[in-house]
């Protein structure tokens, strides 16, 4: 049932799209998203569409698995697209009460949840291609003029590598934790609010003491390999910018134009 | 001897319609005899720790069946009774990481308490379970974090035979302990056995352990039975256990070794007291030098 959870997993490969620099890719995920707001017109978002179904396409990642991570996001599509189908103002063709739907809203409201749907693919695309490692190592060299101003981007990064590295290893051990006071004749089903509620007891407790076990030894072990932060750190993969990134940029860049464009018409 | 336990055709596939989909268990038949000590070997990913979890209930087949005393333990609903997690007692890998109470005893009595026992029933079963794992009774209200590896072990191990179980199932519960650790272990095990009388099944990596141990071993290959017999009978198949990754007693390498220099010895020993005696008998007969 954990096991379920696809938000921000790995799909290792070797597509264009996996080889991509994280940087470019982090920087490229941003401009989508500020591209999806430009455009407003249903060609934009046709070459929007095809654009990004290339992108799946190149990176071998099954559709069905991009559109399965859609799931939990999509109460929230719908609610926004239910306040903006009442609450926008214009030519009203349906009116009942305080109700009334205009042909703005069913315009903004079918867009919107374009808009957010594609933003949704477009991030979880970044994740589903980009290892962890590789994803804070883009994002600390992205941040690191901010070290200027004293910023700990280092130490966040590796906060954030620590953490996504856990979420599996975690949730493998809450599982086993559950199987074993299962076995004990532990009821998670049954009872009602606060029972359930103490019923979790059993599996907290372990899985934070085995929590705080984990974050000890790996500090130990981080120790004795003499991490001390940032300071006169190397890498052993350096971040480069290849022809692929460049390839990307460019491709990107016309997209961009030609959305601008078309934006103008309102196309 | 009686079955108390049998599995038929017992199936579980993993994550099936998926491309991570993985057959861990392949038509299982199995009888499991009141009363005795089963050893369960196999190599890492053979399906050993698949199959115990479906002896109590935990996971559900995918096809096949469990009987626990000839009834199966889902019903038509395809609901498993609670009732069958207390016959059939599951001790974990590393339990010692399931502890979650402030003291010993009432870690001990989570699960005589689960089962709805009055009071005084769980205390006297607390101090009972206490006593057959070689804890000291005034440590009781002690904390189960202030204790050391192997101590915390037993206080999960006494945890499930406070429910009194018919048939103790113990995922290796001699890893990651030192050799004296695993002697105690493995010795509080077998005298659980002869003062309760239960069934007790042993999962393990270590051959000589469980050799001495187990009246008949359960020997798991990619997904399968490969063998279920006496020690004697199964180490006399020394080559298909070494074929399916998996170790054989060093005293029965000792004698395979023997007979390939020509002597003629018996390779199905599995102790160095047996091996003493078949030496002997060799040396009487004249056909050692």
């Amino acid at each position: 049932m954990l096991k379920d959870i696809t938000i921000g997993q790995f799909f290792p490969g070797d597509s264009a799209v996996h080889r991509l620099d994280p940087r470019v890719k982090i920087v490229l995920t941003v401009a989508f998203i500020v591209l999806l707001f430009l455009a407003n017109g249903p060609i934009s978002y046709a070459i929007i569409l095809a654009f990004l179904g290339i992108i799946i396409g190149i990176s071998r990642i099954s559709p069905k698995l991009v559109v399965r991570g859609l799931k939990p996001v999509l109460f929230i599509v719908m609610f926004t697209a239910v306040l903006n189908l009442f609450y926008t103002p214009g030519e009203y063709i349906w009116q009942w009460g305080f109700l009334h739907i205009s042909r703005e809203g069913i315009r903004t409201a079918v867009f919107m949840v374009i808009r957010l749907m594609l933003l949704i693919i477009a991030t979880s695309m970044l994740t589903y291609t980009t290892s962890p490692i590789q994803l804070t190592d883009g994002l600390e060299r992205l941040l690191s003029p901010l070290k200027k101003l004293h910023a700990p981007v280092h130490e966040l990064s590796m906060m954030m590598s620590i953490a996504l590295r856990f979420i599996p290893t975690l949730i493998e051990e809450t599982e086993k934790i559950i199987s074993a006071q299962k076995a004990r004749g532990a009821d998670f089903e049954s009872g009602n609010l606060i029972q359930r509620a103490r019923a979790m007891i059993p599996i907290l407790v372990p899985l934070f003491i085995s929590a705080f076990r984990r974050a000890d030894e790996l500090a130990t072990a981080m120790e004795c390999r003499l991490y001390r932060g940032d300071v006169g750190r190397t890498r052993m993969k350096q971040l480069k910018i290849g022809r692929v990134d460049i390839c990307a940029v460019v491709i990107f860049a016309l997209v961009t134009a030609a959305v601008v464009l078309l934006g103008r018409y309102g196309l | 001897m009686s079955t108390i336990l049998e599995t038929r055709g017992l199936t579980h596939v993993y994550g099936a319609g998926t491309p991570f989909e993985r057959t861990a268990l392949d038509h299982v038949d199995l009888k499991i005899q009141k009363g005795e000590i089963l050893g369960v070997i196999g190599h890492t990913g053979s399906g050993k720790s698949t199959l115990i979890q479906h002896l109590n209930g935990l996971l559900k087949p995918t096809a096949g069946e469990v009987l626990l005393d000839g009834q199966s333990i889902w019903n038509e609903k395809g609901k498993c009774a609670r009732e069958t997690r207390f016959r059939v007692g599951l001790v974990f890998q590393y339990p010692e990481y399931q502890l979650f109470e402030e003291t010993i005893a009432k870690d001990i009595a989570f699960g005589p308490t689960n089962m709805g026992l009055p009071q005084a029933e769980i205390d006297e079963r607390v101090l009972e379970s206490m006593r057959a794992v070689g804890l000291d009774e005034n440590m009781a209200n002690q904390s189960p974090f202030a204790l050391s590896g192997g101590q915390k072990r037993r206080v999960a191990i006494a945890g499930v035979i406070a429910m009194r179980p018919d048939v103790l199932v113990l995922d290796e519960p001699t890893a990651g302990l030192d050799p004296a650790g695993r002697d105690e272990i493995l010795g509080l095990v077998k005298r659980y056995h002869d003062q309760s009388g239960a069934t007790v099944l042993i999962v393990s990596h270590s051959m000589e352990d469980i050799a001495r141990l187990a009246d008949r071993l359960l020997v798991m290959n990619q997904a399968k039975v490969l063998f279920c017999d006496t020690p004697r009978e199964v180490f006399s198949h020394a080559n298909q256990i070494i074929a399916a990754g998996l170790d054989i007693p060093m005293i029965t390498k000792v004698m395979l070794e023997l007979k390939k220099r020509g002597h003629d010895v018996d390779t199905s020993v599995f102790t160095v007291e047996q091996a003493l005696d078949v030496l002997r008998a060799c040396k009487q007969k004249g056909g050692m030098r």
